[in-house]
């Protein structure tokens, strides 16, 4: 399995080949649970690429590793000319095959997909990149798609990127970037969740936030998401707060991909989620948490349709959520020699 | 304490006019002092949503001196006293006196340990007893004889040596009533204190554990299914199955007036005597159940007052007819309050943890018979047969002259009733009239009148400057009183009553304010239900309605227990619903979030 420069979403598992984004995706496609066709071009792929064609003797890769941390002109430079290097290099024959091959078998054509970075150290639950590698949305055609996978490569070479890898002292040769190509959803409302409270780390909830059409919108902080809080016990709603929702990320096939509008007056203040809706989305929040058995941060899209609302949902990505796992939490009381000595020690002095 | 910032203080609270003379109802001791502006008091709505009658003062005098004797000097609970009451414009406000000195929690905490431990280790033992003694209670209240006062005595008095005329008893049975009375309200308040303070610590561990878990959820995990609540009610809807397996279910229309439904009955041969006597097996105990919660003489039985349980049996009786009515689910009722707690259980990240959830929750089912039972026993059986008993020395004194009707007797305080009583017995005695209906009537006539004007007055909610922390977890339980509460108190949002979540889901509907139980005829299907409080005997209203609202009570009241298990969206312990909400308006209950909004 190492040698494959692309491998389908649903075979995906070794994070070490496919990236955390891509693991999580495959995981999850295996796990039962929707996510859009795709497939994933391997670190392996990256790898083949770096050493036959754009740092065929390693030297730009050693330049870095020898730049201090705090050398943030120099890192500019040597990222820059990286950067070049990754756009500009002619690929290795079999590589953009293995590519174009993949991308025709999503549709081919004129078939419109998400380019994701998926980066093997992003996503794991202690070095968080979250945010520091790119996504492309919309892309289409088979030589965009080679030209979008370059660019998911060269944000491996961000400034900000490598001066973070510089932080941490962590070698260059050991950094590898998988991509996920995926066909692209239309959703209607597209947002993320969490599998305990963000507020409160309350574990007994799945905490919601949506909004209408791309969940860039959210994730950009375009709008101020819809929120609802859902029981994982008792399955009900125990918070909704529906918000206005100015912005509108949507996404037009075959044409300008991505535009952002205002949103239109008579959806701006209603709620981006029905009930079902809420509790379909609260229900695989579970399912997917019980399968990794941990919180899970969870990014969602819901289709467009008349379909049930499960059947119109599609994951784009699940992570372990690490702000209140780093925490940790003493805990709430301790067994005591009788019951009621609970109740003694809460009104005073125990027995 | 802070400053005021908002709430009026009480010495601020001018008489309502055209009242100015509701003092004379109520005793010396229940009025405001000066120092009392120094504290925090709040308006006990769920209790005393009207103007109480002078008599009636009665269910607050009594109770508080049994509740603060349990918890000050019987129990010794180390943080806190009793409560201490105060009467404005016919109002009951309540502060609680906290202990707050550690010394003196630690000195109280050593005698409240053991004692409140024996009570707990023993609880169902003691409450076996618990429950004979209040049926010896209920038995002796409805034995109180109260003198016939005949022109002579009979033979007997005189043949047997008793010695002692009739009209000694007259003020000596009346105080017997009244002693009864009080003997109840000790053993009422004797394990439920303990019982709370179970619940309290469950809702405080599970909030802990669970930051955003409501109220709600966790009185779910305590709830008993087979509880005496729900008895009545299933009585009636057996008495509808019955009504249609002897054929005589015509006779259940809506609109029907109970008299003539019963005398129609008696005409109908054996299906009828069938059904009338199941009736009367079914009276006794269970249509003792209070219309309202047994604070006021006219929070009457259903005994009493036939009309709420033939209110409901047309409905039943069509429900029956139209496919039969579910008997309720008890296995699955109870499969789903435990698949809820193992939830949460299976959630604790610890062994120990998972331990004292056992434990705690363990302690709450231990004592919530006890705590939603005792109400059937105290506040509707025994206290609908007192005020039965107080209403048949009004009809004496009315029989004497001195009242012009029995219902009179409750426009006196008691201590004025046991004076016209000594009246009465010297003018029996001595051969002439009784001079109280000179004196009395005028009274009863200005206090009648000041009632009606009191029942217009809008209390706040709360007197006196805001405690920085409202931080006793039992007056948010029982009150519904929060820190957000007192400040949607403060900041209201006109088209939004805030109360708390009690039972999950939202609906739109047409309101039906209720403010007597009496008026419950005029309830219409669908409708959503707002009232000041709601007791076990509105249970049968809850077939009919989409959802309940009330001003008082919190996620254990019965207006949130009943909602729940019939699954409709409730919000209790509003505040001021039945004041901002009218018949007519369409409103939105959202029962998750614990808000009313008026649409129109």
């Amino acid at each position: 399995m190492s040698g494959s420069l692309v491998v389908p979403l649903a075979d995906a598992s070794s994070a070490a080949e496919v990236g955390g984004k891509g693991a999580s995706l495959g995981f999850l496609a295996r796990a039962g649970i929707a996510v859009p066709p795709g497939f994933v071009v391997t670190a392996g792929a990256f790898a083949a690429a770096l050493s036959a064609a754009i740092d065929a003797d390693g030297a730009l890769r050693a330049e870095l590793t020898a730049l201090p941390a705090g050398s943030l002109g120099e890192i500019g430079r040597v990222c820059a000319a990286f950067r070049a290097r990754v756009a500009d290099t002619p690929l290795p024959g079999e590589v953009a095959s293995a590519i174009a091959a993949g991308y025709a078998a999503l549709g081919g054509g004129s078939a419109d997909v998400a380019v994701r970075s998926s980066a093997t150290v992003e996503d794991s639950a202690d070095a968080s990149f979250a945010g520091l590698q790119d996504t492309y949305l919309g892309v289409c055609g088979s030589s965009s798609v080679l030209e979008h996978v370059r660019r998911c490569w060269a944000s491996l070479y961000n400034d900000s990127s490598v001066a973070y890898r510089r932080r941490l002292g962590m070698p260059e040769d050991g950094i590898a970037m998988a991509v996920v190509v995926q066909r692209m959803v239309r959703p209607r409302a597209a947002g993320v969740m969490f599998t305990r409270s963000p507020v409160t780390g309350d574990r007994s909830v799945v905490a919601i936030e949506g909004t209408w059409g791309l969940g860039s919108a959210l994730v950009s902080g375009d709008v101020t998401p819809d929120s609802f809080v859902v029981s994982k016990i008792t399955g009900e709603i125990t918070s909704r707060r529906v918000s206005v929702k100015g912005r509108l990320h949507t996404f037009l096939p075959n044409g300008p991909g991505v535009t952002v509008t205002d949103t239109p007056a008579a959806r701006r203040d209603a709620a981006s989620l029905t009930d079902d809706e809420i509790r379909a989305l609260a229900d695989i929040a579970r399912r997917v948490e019980t399968h990794y058995g941990a919180p899970q941060d969870i990014e969602w899209a819901l289709l467009d349709g008349d379909g049930p609302a499960a059947s119109r949902i599609v994951l784009l990505q699940s992570r372990p959520e690490t702000v209140w796992a780093a925490r940790g939490a003493a805990p709430v009381a301790a067994p005591k020699a009788r019951p009621a000595d609970h109740v003694l020690s809460l009104f005073g002095k125990p027995l | 304490m802070t400053e005021q910032q908002g709430f009026p203080l009480p010495s601020q609270i001018a008489d309502v006019p055209g009242a100015e003379n509701w003092r004379s109802m109520y005793q010396y001791f229940t009025r405001f002092q000066p120092d009392d502006d120094k504290r925090f008091w709040f308006y006990n709505s769920m209790h005393f949503p009207e103007p109480i009658p002078a008599f009636d003062s009665i269910t607050s005098e009594i109770p508080y001196q049994a509740i603060g004797a349990n918890t000050a000097r019987l129990f010794v609970f180390p943080t806190t006293l009793g409560i201490e009451h105060r009467i404005v414009n016919g109002r009951v406000y309540i502060t609680a006196n906290p202990v707050l000195d550690p010394a003196e929690i630690g000195r109280r905490g050593e005698v409240f340990g053991p004692r409140a431990g024996y009570y707990f280790e023993h609880w169902d033992s003691l409450y076996e007893g618990w429950k004979e003694r209040v049926r010896g209670l209920i038995a002796s209240i409805e034995s109180v004889e109260v003198p016939s006062l005949p022109e002579w005595e009979p033979d007997e008095v005189v043949f047997e040596a008793r010695g002692v005329a009739q009209n000694h008893y007259l003020v000596e049975n009346f105080n017997k009533c009244l002693a009864l009375y009080s003997t109840m309200w000790h053993h009422h308040t004797e394990m439920l204190m303990l019982g709370y303070g179970a619940y309290v610590v469950f809702f405080q561990f599970c909030q802990q554990a669970f930051p955003e878990i409501s109220d709600q959820t966790v009185a779910r995990m305590v709830a008993g299914i087979d509880v005496i609540m729900y008895r009545p009610d299933d009585e009636l809807k057996g008495l509808a199955r019955l009504a249609v397996d002897l054929g005589v279910d015509d006779l259940f229309v809506e609109g029907a007036v109970a008299a003539d439904v019963l005398a129609a009955l008696e005409t109908r041969g054996e299906a009828g005597a069938q059904w009338l006597d199941a009736f009367a097996e079914a009276r006794d105990p269970w249509f003792h159940v209070s219309s309202g919660d047994g604070f006021y003489h006219h929070h009457l039985s259903w005994n009493d007052d036939l009309t709420v349980p033939f209110t409901a049996l047309p409905g039943y009786v069509a429900a029956v007819k139209a496919g039969g009515i579910a008997p309720r689910p008890t296995e699955q009722l109870i499969a789903e309050r435990d698949r809820i707690a193992t939830g949460y259980r299976d959630l604790l990240t610890s062994d120990d943890e998972k331990a004292a959830f056992d434990q705690m929750l363990g302690l709450c089912r231990l004592v919530f018979p006890f705590v939603e039972d005792h109400k059937f026993y105290c506040e509707h059986w025994f206290t609908t047969r007192f005020f039965q008993k107080i209403k048949e020395f009004g009809a004496l004194l009315a029989r004497v002259g001195v009242l012009a009707e029995a219902d009179d007797v409750f426009q006196l305080h008691h201590t004025e009733i046991d004076a016209a009583l000594s009246d009465v017995s010297l003018a029996w005695a001595a051969g002439s009239p009784p001079l109280g209906a000179a004196h009395f009537q005028p009274i009863i006539a200005e206090r009648k009148r000041m009632l009606k004007v009191l029942k217009d007055w809008s209390p706040p909610p709360a007197l006196g400057p805001v405690p920085e922390a409202l931080n006793d977890p039992a007056v948010r339980m029982l009150w519904g009183i929060t820190q957000e509460r007192i400040e949607s108190w403060l900041n209201p949002d006109p088209d939004e009553v805030v109360g708390v979540a009690a039972s999950s889901g939202v609906v739109e509907g047409v309101a039906r304010v209720l403010h007597d139980v009496a008026e419950i005829g005029s309830l219409r299907e669908g409708e959503i239900l707002v009232v000041p409080v709601t007791a076990p005997s509105w249970a049968p209203v809850f077939a009919k309605i989409k959802a309940a609202v009330s001003d008082i009570g919190g996620s254990m009241s019965h207006a949130a227990i009943v909602a729940r298990e019939y699954g409709m969206p409730a919000v209790v312990g509003c505040g001021d619903a039945t004041k901002r909400i009218s018949t007519g308006d369409r409103i939105r209950v959202d029962g998750d979030r614990g808000t009313v909004r008026v649409l129109s």
